[in-house]
């Protein structure tokens, strides 16, 4: 079932425990994720994809268990240490996260400034190249306030791109794309990752597209891996599980509701009682 | 009974540990604030925020207390026969206590709440937690130029309060309550002292600058990410801002001025 | 681009009044704010007593400001203050004979110098010294002489 991916891995993650309060998200998680390629990982809404990649980026800490990338245990390194280790990570957040005091060529130009000392012609023609690559080289002027959902997330993609970064966490880009957008972006994350030598981590509930572009999937549920493999392998896997959660079935063994306590208890319902009247 | 002495101790033990956190907060900052003196773009941008667009207030607000106390001053000192000293009086107030101390409150009012609202919508709009990715310390980035900017403004803000004051004074016992000019001049020059007076006030505001962009800024970057944290964050900058600016200023009053 | 340069012509135009407004308190509120000291004419008077009589206190003649006072001095030699008038130039019509007393304006106002006309024909230029002159009236030299009248007629008893 928990396959290993093929290829050296990049990110090691080993025992990986962490909780919210009361709750806990991860029991024990171990996962790798290759170098020079593309790692899907999906799961029900609220299982912890994105407190996943929070913890590789090192914004959240572990109760239990380690995180390696690229040979460095993220948690135990010093902030200017880790803060080298981001500037070769990028990562779209699943809202955006848009800084809006900006224009969209700040935005772009933001970790350009930031970290490089480039002039300002340089920067120009990097930021218009990346957003010309999500489509929006014509929206570089207009103001964040000014973007539909799906450009602010595809501006947020050419952000996390502009560094060139050699690790790309995508936390749903494909949300509020059209299928023409979503057919480009698709490709576009396939040709990074061909061309540059990316590693990328796909975030996705777009099942078709994750398969389609994949070279390994994890798929998360309860805490746990519940399975692994490239995308062939996973669709042909016969557990109920995997096939509920694949084909979007809503019986079956994967929950839809968060926990919860009996319905009776949360809406107070009385034991069924005769009218008097009827 | 028992849970009024509960929701007590859970309120002390709250504003306990936002202290500490304040306290965490303030060691934060504090190596942050030297770099960012090297990019001073960053805080041009945030004089704009906090001093261009206070100055209307602070202006109209001067004037009326200038003309305030010129009419009050007047009514009293009259009745002494020495309306020449209004000068004196309107002057050594403001530039002591009112300029600093109003401006600081009009400040907390203007800019304060309006740098906790921004924080604190970077940070449920998770802009800061996306700065940290791209490994850009938002202390640095964005806590520290807005924390330069208010120390530089508010002594500004406060000198100009007090000579709009001092105008409006003029304007009022001079212009309407027939004063006599040169007394009002002289007086102030004869009993105004540089460094007792101007000096202390300029220190004030600095203190009070201090102050108010600290707790402004703590607010923003530790209120709780969501529509009503913010505005609770606002609400507690303006609170906690008067209350600092009016204590600090009781004691910097009794150290200064000593009795 | 066009609005920072807009935004930085403002900040530095914030800056510039807060800084001048800042001199302008530090050099007391003063000297730069009245009117010019108009073109006059200075001349001088000495007293016993000035009492408290400042720099730029007005110079009256029969109520109306003809002057200010410009500067306030001790004379090395007799010990008696030296007051420096300015009169403005309108009033260059002060008989050599004219004397100056010190005043106050009610009872705890400021005080300011009284001109007295004279008789004679020529009149005060620039650089003359008044030679009648009335000390400020100390309130305290009052009292004490009105006390110590009061005992020496009751003595007289
Ligand atoms: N700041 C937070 N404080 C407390 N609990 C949180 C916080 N953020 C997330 N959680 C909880 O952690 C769990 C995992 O959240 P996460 O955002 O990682 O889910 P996700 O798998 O990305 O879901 P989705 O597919 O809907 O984005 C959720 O059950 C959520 O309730
Ligand atoms: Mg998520």
């Amino acid at each position: 079932m928990s396959a290993v991916p093929s290829g050296e891995p990049l990110i090691e993650i080993h025992n990986l425990t962490f909780s919210r309060g009361s709750r806990l998200i991860f029991d024990r998680v171990s996962l790798s994720i290759p170098r020079g390629k593309i790692t899907g990982i999906m799961g029900p809404s609220g299982t912890g994809k994105t407190t996943l990649l929070k913890l590789i980026g090192g914004q959240l800490r572990p109760d239990a268990g380690e995180v390696w990338v690229d040979g460095q245990n993220v948690h135990s390194l010093s902030r200017s240490a880790l803060f080298a280790l981001r500037k070769r990570m990028g990562m779209l957040f699943q809202h955006g996260a848009l800084l809006t005091d900006l224009s969209v060529f700040e935005n772009v130009a933001f970790p350009l400034r930031e970290h490089t000392c480039l002039p300002e012609s340089m920067i120009r023609d990097l930021v218009l190249m990346k957003l010309n690559a999500v489509g929006l080289r014509g929206a570089h002027d207009l103001h964040t306030a000014e973007l539909s959902g799906g450009m602010a997330r595809r501006v947020a993609l050419a952000r996390a791109l502009a560094l060139d970064p050699e690790l790309v966490m995508f936390d749903e880009p494909f949300t509020g794309q059209d299928p023409m957008t979503l057919g480009v972006l698709v490709r576009l994350i396939r040709k990074l990752n061909d061309a540059l030598g990316l590693s990328s981590i796909l975030v996705s509930h777009d099942v078709a597209e994750t398969l389609s572009i994949a070279d390994h999937l994890y798929l998360l549920a309860e805490g746990r891996v519940i399975a692994s493999g490239t995308p062939a392998a996973i669709q042909a896997d016969a557990s109920p599980w995997v096939q509920q959660f694949m084909q979007g079935m809503a019986d079956g063994p994967v929950p839809f509701h968060y926990p919860a306590a009996p319905l009776q208890d949360d809406f107070h319902l009385p034991k069924v009682q005769e009218c008097d009247r009827c | 009974m028992l849970s009024v002495l509960g929701r007590l101790g859970r309120a002390v033990l709250e504003s306990l540990a936002r202290l500490g956190r304040w306290f965490v907060f303030m060691l934060a900052l504090l190596p942050a604030l030297p770099s960012a003196l090297l990019r001073p773009r960053l805080i041009v941008d945030q004089l704009y925020h906090l001093g261009v667009l206070s100055l209307q207030i602070i202006l109209v607000a001067g004037a009326f207390v200038g003309l305030v106390l010129g009419l009050q001053g007047y009514s009293i000192l009259a009745t002494y026969g020495s309306a020449e000293s209004l000068g004196v009086v309107v002057a050594l107030s403001l530039v002591r206590e009112l300029g600093p101390v109003l401006t600081a409150l009009l400040f907390a009012g203007r800019a304060g709440s309006a740098l906790t609202a921004e924080l604190g919508l970077m940070k449920s709009t998770e802009q800061l937690a996306g700065m940290e990715m791209m490994a850009v310390d938002p202390l640095k980035r964005v806590v520290a130029p807005r924390f330069w900017a208010g120390v530089i403004t508010m002594p500004l803000l406060a000198a100009l309060f007090s000579l709009v004051g001092v105008f409006g004074g003029y304007a009022i016992g001079v212009g309407l309550l027939g004063v006599d000019s040169g007394s009002y001049w002289s007086q102030i020059q004869s009993q105004v002292d540089f460094f007792d007076d101007i000096v202390n006030g300029v220190l004030k505001s600095l203190v009070f600058g201090v102050a108010a962009a600290w707790i402004a800024l703590f607010e923003g970057y530790d209120c709780v990410p969501t529509a009503e944290g913010v505005s609770r964050a606002t609400t507690r900058t303006v609170v906690n801002t008067s209350l600092a600016v009016l204590g600090l200023d009781f004691i910097m009053t009794a150290l200064m001025f000593d009795v | 681009m066009q609005n920072t340069t807009s935004r930085d012509i403002w900040v530095g135009l914030f800056v510039a009044l807060g800084l001048a407004a800042l001199t302008l308190l530090a050099l007391n509120v003063s000297n730069l704010l009245t009117l010019p000291s108009s073109k006059g004419y200075v001349i001088t008077a000495e007293f016993d007593n000035i009492g408290g009589l400042k720099v730029r206190a007005p110079i009256k003649l029969g109520g109306v400001v003809v002057g200010r006072v410009e500067s306030i001095s001790i004379d090395p030699h007799s010990f008696r203050a030296v007051v420096g008038m300015n009169i403005e130039s309108q009033y260059s019509i002060f008989p050599k004979d004219s004397s100056a007393a010190i005043y106050t304006s009610g009872l705890l106002g400021e005080q300011y110098i009284g001109l007295m006309p004279g008789a004679e024909e020529a009149v005060l230029q620039a650089g003359d010294r008044i030679a009648i002159t009335q000390s400020a009236i100390v309130l305290e030299n009052l009292i004490s002489q009105f006390l110590f009248q009061k005992a020496a007629e009751e003595t007289k008893e």
